[in-house]
């Protein structure tokens, strides 16, 4: 009854900011196209520059798409290479191709290399082996391989900032004291502000899903139910964990002051970057962060199909830290009133 | 002076020996009230002097370091008896982004009110402070006084038995004060308690009894014109000030 009040409220309060709702629902959708457009381009042409006589290369080359610049001399193809109009150059010495790289991109360098190969072996007597792939495929891009935890990502921060800002609002302008002076109690606050955003993540989480599956076409091999609950724990960890932390801040700035303290390096942990470099103690950090689980999963379910029962242990890990939370929510509205 | 007597279960609200601090300060100092049902007491103080820390300590919003308080028998604070009261802060606590009708259906649920009752009790708390014309704006468009009214009106909604108003009537134009009034009067003779903060003269001099506070301490209790006649001056300001340091000069 109490719960129900609250959810009813929250509801109209969202209705009624329009902002706040387009934050919600639009900002993540936009960023993932940004996303997409960068990583996900134009499959890169490498320039290359070519020395002496290789006809046949040359040809090897232009089917793998390179486009191709001939050369009288090293020289001339080295000066070329300076001013960055070329990626690399290759010439024959003693028979055998010799290769130069720019190389101050290394991303450039490793698709040029990866046309050079392609096209080298296939000159060598089809002695170029068959290559199999376990999950995705030689068209999957990097994209495809990062929009999952980036999927999360998105859902954690944005209602990590919303609930953060509106529990602070509900304690500076003094609501949450007159709510305490009701019957309520401080678990019905904490399950109605559960309930209430709880419907807007979840629309969200759909909307994400939807439009990250269907319109921006990412590889999506398991089920988007999966997909769905996932996202939903994980912005339920964020509402917990924002309104937590909003009993710590005094400002809505001192909210977006937990940004580089709670959501950037969990963004670090959930798998957007390679961590193998990494002290393997350091490493172990990543089993407190909630994005790891959720990105753990979100990975699983898209890119290796993967079911219920392989992504049980995150799906466990994510609802016992938002029950923790919210228990911890429960205990700090003591604070205000202790009954 | 009334002295707080002990167990008397026709009292509204007992106090006793109350301490609040604030780190270090002591903002209320051994306390002690009671207010009998069907009273309108008023707590009168200048700034700063501790009314809305023992109003909340009353309510059980806030908890007192020391001495305990009694909501009509019962021992504060208690989650039961927040039904009992309506409580208007002094700053209003309004939903910015709900409209006056929303924000009374809210406050509303939450004291267990539903449908027709509370569609009436919200139809005629507002006609009381004449908002009835304004309960489809959002409150962001509300002005400081109709703030404050609708403030009332949801302290009015679930016909409490105790009424805690800090400061109803700032920002209230004298016709309505007058009309508020006129109604907290007719509320205490159906029996509802009313303990009130102000910093009005005219309106402490309706009130049946009055708190006086200075530094902490309540200086004197009693009704307008026996405090009038303690200080031997004619109105309740002249008797404010001549209490308040005549109290200073003894410390
Ligand atoms: N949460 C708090 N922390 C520290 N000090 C506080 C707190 N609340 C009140 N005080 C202090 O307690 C004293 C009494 O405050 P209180 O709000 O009760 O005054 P008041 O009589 O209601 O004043 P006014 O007429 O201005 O509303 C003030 O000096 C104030 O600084
Ligand atoms: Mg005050």
């Amino acid at each position: 009854m109490r719960i129900r009040a609250l959810v009813v409220r929250i509801t109209r309060q969202f209705l009624r900011d329009k902002r706040t709702l387009a934050l919600l629902f639009l900002a993540p959708l936009l960023i993932l196209s940004l996303t997409k457009l960068v990583f996900d381009g134009n499959t890169v042409s490498p320039e290359i520059g070519l020395v002496g006589p290789t006809a046949a290369l040359s040809e090897k080359l232009e089917e793998q798409q390179a486009s191709i610049t001939l050369f009288d001399s090293f020289d001339a193809a080295d000066k070329a290479l300076h001013d960055g109009d070329l990626d690399a150059i290759i010439q024959i010495v003693d028979g055998k191709p010799d290769i130069t790289l720019e190389g101050s991109d290394p991303s450039v360098s490793r698709s040029t290399q990866l046309v050079l190969q392609k096209a080298l072996q296939s000159g060598a007597q089809d002695l170029a082996p068959t290559v199999h792939y376990l999950y995705g495929g030689p068209d999957m891009a990097s994209f495809d391989s990062f929009g999952p935890v980036l999927i999360g990502f998105f859902s954690f921060f944005f209602v990590f900032l919303l609930a953060g800002v509106s529990f602070l609002r509900e304690r500076t302008s003094g609501t949450l004291e007159r709510l305490l002076a009701t019957p309520i109690r401080r678990s019905e606050i904490v399950l109605g502000y559960l309930a209430g955003f709880g419907i807007f993540t979840l629309i969200q989480a759909s909307l994400i899903a939807w439009y990250s599956v269907q319109v921006l076409g990412m590889s999506m091999s398991g089920n988007i139910v999966n997909m769905l609950l996932i996202n939903l724990l994980l912005s339920l960890t964020a509402l917990t964990l924002g309104t937590l932390l909003s009993s710590f801040a005094s400002s809505e700035f001192q909210i977006i002051q937990f940004i580089p303290i709670i959501i950037v390096p969990q963004a670090f942990f959930s798998g957007l970057f390679n961590l193998d470099a990494m002290n393997p103690v350091l490493q172990k950090l990543s089993y407190i962060m909630p994005l790891y689980y959720g990105a753990d999963a979100m990975r699983g379910i898209m890119i290796r199909g993967e079911g219920i029962g392989d992504i049980q242990l995150d799906i466990y890990v994510l609802a016992g830290l938002s029950i923790i939370f919210a228990l911890l929510n429960v205990v700090a509205l003591k604070k205000h009133r202790r009954m | 002076m009334t002295k707080a007597t002990e167990t008397s279960a026709d009292s509204a609200i007992i106090a006793q020996h109350i301490v609040r601090r604030f780190g270090d300060r002591t903002v209320l100092d051994d306390i002690s009230l009671t207010v009998p049902r069907g009273e309108l007491f008023g707590l009168l103080g200048p700034s700063g002097s501790g009314k809305t820390t023992l109003i909340k300590l009353i309510t059980g919003i806030d908890r007192a370091d020391a001495g305990n308080i009694q909501l009509f028998g019962e021992p504060m604070p208690q989650l039961k008896m927040l039904q009992t009261f309506g409580y208007m802060a002094q700053s209003d606590a309004l939903y910015q982004e709900l409209t006056g009708k929303e924000n009374m259906a809210f406050y509303g649920s939450l004291y267990g009110l539903k449908g027709k009752v509370l569609a009436d009790r919200m139809q005629s708390a507002a006609s009381l402070v004449n908002l009835t014309d304004h309960l489809d704006k959002q409150t962001s468009a509300y002005s400081g006084g109709m703030k404050r009214r609708l403030s009332l009106a949801i302290a009015l909604l679930h016909e409490p038995q105790l009424l805690v108003l800090d400061e109803p009537t700032v920002g209230i134009d004298p016709v309505l004060r007058k009309t508020i009034w006129n109604e907290l009067r007719t509320l205490t003779e159906k029996g509802v308690t009313i303990i009130v903060t102000t910093h009005v003269m005219d309106e402490a001099e309706k009130c049946d009894r009055l708190g006086l506070i200075r530094d902490g301490k309540l200086i004197a209790v009693d009704t307008p014109v026996a405090i009038m006649v303690q200080a031997g001056v004619h109105t309740i300001e002249e008797a404010f000030i001549s209490l308040g340091s005549e109290r200073s000069e003894h410390s």
